[in-house]
């Protein structure tokens, strides 16, 4: 795809020295150094917020290192802009998808490097390029579906597609797993391996120490916005690996001795929802969760566990069933009076549903809970109760800041969150509805979430958790239930299930 | 530990300030080209716009931009485009006229019945864009626009001989004259009358900031329009307060020709003034939708109007005011966004260097 | 991996194909809208519903509306919302009208271009580079071409007999074209009166004779948007940047750039539909002339589903409704009436086969409302016709508006290197 010019046989595909990168008040990274060999797949693990996307930002030209220098296939180079990095032979595969919904596939691809004939796009030499892509690949893409009606699996075949497309000889994959279940993460890897065949380097970044193990030949760790090892596979544990990118032992998401009672808080029974158009989301859904019991909802993204959650909120229209919440039915009750009646919520998307990122702590402590003491009197807020109330959740749920007064968007993830939690649980809720509870915070925040999580649960709280991290879930959970397409398909054991079954059943192969 | 960041403050009073003198910076550098001096002529501008008299009618008018501009802040703070400001206070004060002069009722009753009326069919006519939006999905900005024509149409309808209006004369229609025991009182000064709805005015501005920063309604209006999925999720209907403020925002706007009608004309005729909805946009964005900042932008604005009645007596084009007041808006909008901009980094940097000062002494 | 992520598919996973041509429909809407305003002519003898001065009249006041449009449909499909178009339009007037009284109409048409080109720079800079919000920054340079057009008629006039600070001399004509040899048999056929085919001839003949010169101009740059936006790679970067700026971003288009040079054509776009309503639709700028025509055609575009041939045909339907208005307007709109009402009642049978029954019972109250104001009355007050455009702006809007689809980040504010 690209010609091959002659270089040094032992020149490294990437190499990156002393690279520094500050924002306001962080440096996010600082004097990285990684050598990537040609035809391997390099992985770069470190925990949320170490560093790694920043990092990549900068090999792809999206940002600009304040100090340090890029060398591709020995060569030293500067990239203003991707434009520059792509013309290098460098691809990236982005964790969130980069892909334009009302554009056909064909057109999410040619994008920024279009054929051209006679001073229009050529459409049929890009479709039978693409085919031809997708056929030797074995990417199995449609070049004139548009986009907004595919899946998950079928946008990042899409994304890969594209940095193919441009005949990249470097790819970089950040967090390509995030999304997938087990299975689809081998086929991935097998994909990996096919590539690397072909003589492609790819730079695979995760923090998922057995999936690293497994598909990486070499692997960088990356704490604190630095380099601290590279390291062989097959020389280390994935317990050596993690202390090396936490700097300390990690936490477990066990919660020890089972606190169910035989008490029912929350009954869900046939409920059922459909999207606009018609179709269902949520198909006859029925469960129970005690008191003091965590009910975990796994399944792949976009199966309706969102949708599930804003039914139960009263956020979404239901066309069927009941909800009963310690005996009172939810029917026709709105959100505001659920959250009175008793239900907290630690929503997926914190800055878009849990804050009001300009508006300081406070008024963020008041938000949801606006007709409550000490957040209101009658038709007032209350500023001085909900001030004292704010600090006292600060200090008991251990939140970083110099002040309540500071924007939430001043405040990192793992602080939001956890102002979120102290927030929720300050109702003394009867439900606690948490989605992906720990999604991008810190090692530290993780496991005070959890903490909090396990003492609510000791004191009799009923808790629906909806995660992706299917540790988190098997860790946490008293009851395991599998939802695929809108419908509940299976029941696990917390205590027996591996992460491999819960995967099949999520893709529905175990039935 | 609640601090005021006296940096943050400077910025926040220092922009519009900037800004303002950027626009005459520019308007200068227009009275240049057009031959004129820019120091001798906004000295005469300064001159004659703080004459006594001259003074009490910017408050004058400033008092119906001051309302125009709260009936779109309103709006504003919950990310609401009420263009239709101008529909509203029209049909308001027609409807108010009308009624105000056919109902019997002695004067301060009157007086309570003329705003009852124009309040509520102020709000009504924003209601019909609230209505569309959370029913059909219709986008307020250009429903609001459209429905500023229809009202215009309308009132041109009924303000004919044979229907509403009554021919003064050959060549002015209008409607009935208010008796004048129901006119608004007003303060006679030594250099002029100024309007007595100054108090109506400076109530409602109080009242907006008491409901916004005060209220359980005022903080879910708020919360809707910093993020509408997050007011959503912490249970404020937002269908519900879409109409609520929309109603308000009318309401207010209703108002806006009340000075005029009960002050002043004391009918509503042909050459009743038009454009006031868009001047209170421009308003409420220099006031930063902020009750005291409206107030100022008010002033400014009349006191900008006013002045430039000395400049055709000089050789000026007074139409220079015009561009003043346009390149003002931008400047400030500009001004504002980045100076939002700057206080985020500097105080995500803040917090950050806090916290590591913290870090620090923990580990110390 | 094709194998376990192909049969993975996501609830939502139902492949769709790009949209075919819908060129078939349209000609269909056509023709069904032909008969039935043939048919509503012959019930009630408005015979100036199809005549030929109505369409020509009609072409006419569309052109300004449908070049805004065109405007606001470059800048909302780079994904700036531009309220400003009103003031574009209005820097347009000024500009073509004062070129062209000094150096003849196709300078002013060129000059019109510029000022509007300027008022579109003013904005991308505003939006784009400081990142104010698009609306208010629309409703900023509204304000500001008004005081502009003020200040430079009060300099540029000031010694003009006949013109002043609200209006300028008049402006010599662009002339006109017509199709040599259809004129005279269209004429005979449309004095007929005949089902469909005088309609068809009176639309014919408006359409092909004394079309203003630039009201070609105006028609050509339709298709050639169209060309622009949807068949080159220039239009292929603007649409993405309207769609998923990050994405294009990614692959290293240069959204600023883009952005600029749409939001710059789209003001360009308004000021020529400016400067043709001051030199041909009026032959003199006069102040307030652009009447809220920006917003109307924002409104078409809105209308047209963000798509050239929807935006042209709302702007038609505007500039009839408009040019029903000039010619025997109480009594044309008064027969459309009836047309409304039976379009109304097609409507609710609609909505009753989608079983959505407070629609439809709406629908038809509203189309019952119309029937008897048509029976009621002979003809529509001239005032109401005035803002007939409005009402069907707000009718339509309120019927489809559901159904639109605007660019997926239109009017959001995009940072270079910032994530969503």
């Amino acid at each position: 795809m690209t010609a091959t010019e002659p270089v040094a046989a032992t020149a490294p595909a990437v190499e990156l020295r002393g690279i520094t990168k500050r924002f306001p008040g962080v440096v996010a990274n600082k004097d990285v150094e990684i050598r990537v060999a040609r035809g391997s797949v390099h992985a770069i693990v470190g925990e949320n917020g170490a560093g790694k996307s920043t990092l990549m930002k900068i090999l792809f030209g999206l940002l600009r290192p304040d100090a340090g220098s890029i060398a591709i296939d020995g060569r030293e180079t500067t990239f203003h802009s991707p434009a520059d990095a792509i013309a290098a032979g460098i691809g990236m595969v982005h964790q969130h998808f980069m892909l334009a919904d009302n554009l056909t596939v064909c057109e999410n691809v040619i994008l920024g490097s279009e054929p051209t004939r006679r001073g229009q796009v050529d459409l049929r030499a890009a479709r039978a390029r693409i085919r031809q892509i997708s056929d030797s690949y074995g990417l199995d893409v449609d070049p004139d579906a548009l986009v907004e009606g595919l899946g998950v699996g079928a946008r990042q075949r899409v994304e890969i597609l594209k940095v193919l497309y441009r005949g990249a000889r470097i790819l970089i994959l950040d967090e390509p797993t995030a999304v997938l279940v087990p299975q689809e993460v081998d086929e991935l890897f097998g994909n990996l391996r096919d590539l690397r065949a072909e003589g492609l380097t790819v730079i695979f970044i995760s923090h998922k120490l057995d999936e690293v193990l497994a598909v990486a030949d070499e692997i960088t760790v990356i704490r604190r916005g630095t380099t601290v090892a590279t390291v062989q596979p097959s020389q280390v544990t994935s317990r050596q690996l993690a202390e090396l990118m936490v700097g300390s032992e990690l936490p477990s998401p066990r919660t020890g001795e089972s606190t169910v009672t035989t008490a029912d808080m929350l009954q869900v029974e046939g409920l059922t929802s459909t999207s606009p158009d018609g179709r269902p989301v949520l198909d006859d859904i029925s469960f129970v969760i005690h008191r003091g019991e965590i009910l975990g909802i796994a399944g792949v993204e976009g199966n309706g566990q969102a949708e599930l959650v804003e039914a139960v909120m009263g956020m979404r229209p239901v066309r069927g069933g009941r909800i009963v919440l310690d005996g009172v039915d939810l029917a026709g009750v709105s959100t505001r009076r659920r959250r009175e009646v008793g239900i907290g919520y630690i929503p997926e998307d914190r800055q878009r549903h849990g804050l009001l990122l300009a508006a300081s702590l406070w008024e963020n402590r008041v938000l949801g809970h606006q007709t409550e003491r000490p957040n209101v009197s009658g038709p007032w807020v209350d500023r001085r109760g909900a001030r004292a109330d704010t600090e006292r959740i600060v200090r008991e749920y251990d939140v970083r800041t110099p002040s309540i007064d500071v924007a939430a968007s001043a405040l990192s993830g793992g602080n939001q969150q956890k102002l979120i939690i102290g927030r929720e649980m300050s109702a003394r809720p009867k439900l606690l509805i948490a989605s992906h509870p720990t999604r991008g915070v810190d090692v530290g925040a993780q496991a005070a979430i959890w903490d909090h999580l396990r003492t609510a649960r000791a004191e009799g709280l009923a808790v629906l958790l909806i995660s992706a991290d299917l540790d988190e879930l098997i860790g946490l959970s008293d009851t395991l239930k599998v939802i695929l397409r809108g419908r509940l398909v299976a029941d696990a054991d917390p205590a027996t299930v591996t992460p491999e079954d819960l995967g099949s059943a999520m893709t529905g192969a175990l039935r | 530990m609640r601090r005021v960041d006296p940096r943050a403050a400077g910025l926040a009073i220092g922009a519009p300030v900037l800004a303002v003198l950027f626009a005459a910076l520019l308007s200068s550098i227009a009275l240049v080209i057009s031959g004129s001096s820019p120091i001798e002529t906004f000295q005469s501008i300064v001159d004659y716009g703080t004459r006594p008299h001259n003074l009490i009618e910017i408050v004058n008018k400033s008092v119906t931009y001051y309302l125009s501009g709260l009936a779109v802040a309103i709006g504003f703070r919950m990310n609401l485009f009420n263009i239709g400001v101008d529909g509203q206070y029209r049909i308001a004060a027609f409807a108010a006229a009308v009624v105000g002069a056919a109902v019997p009722l002695p004067g301060v009753l009157r007086i309570v019945l003329v705003i009852l009326v124009a309040v509520v069919v102020g709000a009504l006519w924003a209601g019909l864009a609230a209505v569309l939006k959370v029913t059909r999905g219709v986008s307020e900005v250009i429903s609001t626009i459209m429905l500023n024509a229809i009202a215009g149409g309308l009132v041109f309808y009924f303000l004919s001989p044979e229907r509403l209006g009554v021919q003064a004369t050959s060549n002015q229609i209008r409607t009935e004259l208010l008796p004048a025991d129901s006119w608004f009182p007003n303060f006679a000064l030594s250099d002029g009358t100024l309007y007595g709805f100054v108090l109506v005015a400076i109530g409602c501005g109080a009242a907006y900031w008491v409901l916004l920063n005060r209220t359980r309604f005022g903080f879910d209006l708020r919360a809707t329009g910093l993020s509408e999925s997050a007011a959503v999720a912490s249970g404020v209907n937002v269908k519900r307060m879409v109409v609520a403020s929309m109603l308000l925002s009318g309401g207010v706007a209703g108002l806006v020709g009340l000075p005029v009608l009960l002050s002043d004309t004391h009918y509503y005729g042909q050459d009743f003034p038009l454009g006031y909805g868009f001047t209170g946009i421009a308003i409420a964005l220099l006031g930063r939708n902020h009750p005291v900042g409206i107030a100022f932008g008010a002033l400014l604005w009349s006191f900008l109007e006013r002045s430039s009645l000395i400049l055709d007596i000089q050789g000026v084009p007074k139409e220079i005011v015009t561009i003043m007041q346009g390149v003002t808006v931008l400047s400030v909008v500009i001004a504002y966004e980045l100076v939002r901009r700057f206080g985020l980094v500097r105080q995500q940097r803040r917090v950050a260097a806090e916290l590591s000062a913290q870090g620090a002494e923990a580990r110390a | 991996m094709t194998a376990g992520l192909g049969t993975m598919a996501a609830p939502v996973a139902v492949p769709r194909r790009a949209r075919r041509s819908r060129l078939p429909v349209a000609l269909l809407a056509v023709a069904v809208g032909l008969v039935a305003l043939s048919a509503v002519r012959l019930v009630t003898g408005a015979d100036d519903l199809t005549s030929s001065g109505t369409v020509g009249a009609a072409l006419r006041l569309a052109v300004p509306i449908g070049l805004a449009g065109l405007g606001g449909l470059w800048a909302e499909r780079s994904g700036v919302v531009n309220i400003g178009l009103e003031g574009m339009l209005i820097l347009g007037t000024w500009g073509g009208a004062w070129a062209g009284w000094h150096w003849g109409p196709w300078a002013g048409a060129l000059v019109g271009m510029l000022f509007g080109a300027l008022g579109g720079l003013l904005h991308a800079a505003a939006t784009v580079t400081f990142g104010v919000d698009h609306i208010v920054s629309g409703v900023a340079i509204t304000i500001l071409g008004g005081g502009v057009a003020r200040f430079l008629s009060a300099l540029a006039y000031k010694h003009v007999p006949g013109a002043g600070v609200t209006q300028s001399p008049p402006v010599r004509d662009i002339g006109t074209v017509s199709i040599p040899g259809t004129g005279d048999w269209l004429r005979s056929v449309e004095r007929h009166h005949w089902f469909v085919a005088s309609d068809l001839a009176g639309m014919l003949r408006g359409l092909t004779t004394g079309v203003s010169r630039l009201a070609l101009v105006a028609v050509l740059l339709v298709p050639l948007s169209y060309w622009i936006l949807w068949r080159t790679k220039l239009g292929l970067r603007i649409r993405s940047c309207g769609e998923n700026p990050q994405a294009a971003e990614s692959l290293g288009v240069n959204v600023y750039r883009m952005k600029y040079l749409a939001v710059i054509v789209s003001g360009a776009l308004a000021g020529l539909g400016g400067a043709f309503l001051s030199e041909v639709a009026a032959g003199i700028y006069r102040e307030g002339q652009t009447n809220g025509r920006g917003y109307i055609g924002l409104a078409a575009m809105i209308f047209g589903n963000w798509r050239p041939g929807g935006l042209a045909a709302g702007a038609g339907l505007f500039g009839y409704t408009d040019a029903l208005n000039l010619r025997s307007g109480g009594e044309s709109v008064h027969a459309l009436l009836l047309l409304l009402a039976v379009l109304l009642v097609a409507v609710a049978v609609w909505n009753v086969v989608r079983r959505r029954r407070l629609m439809a019972a709406v629908t038809l109250a509203v189309a019952g409302l119309l029937l008897w104001w048509f029976l009621a009355a002979d003809r529509v007050p001239d005032e109401f016709v005035g803002f007939a455009p409005h009402l069907t702006t707000l009718l339509v809007l309120s019927l489809a508006a559901q159904r639109l689809r605007m660019p997926a980040a239109d009017g959001r504010p995009y940072r270079r290197g910032e994530a969503r």
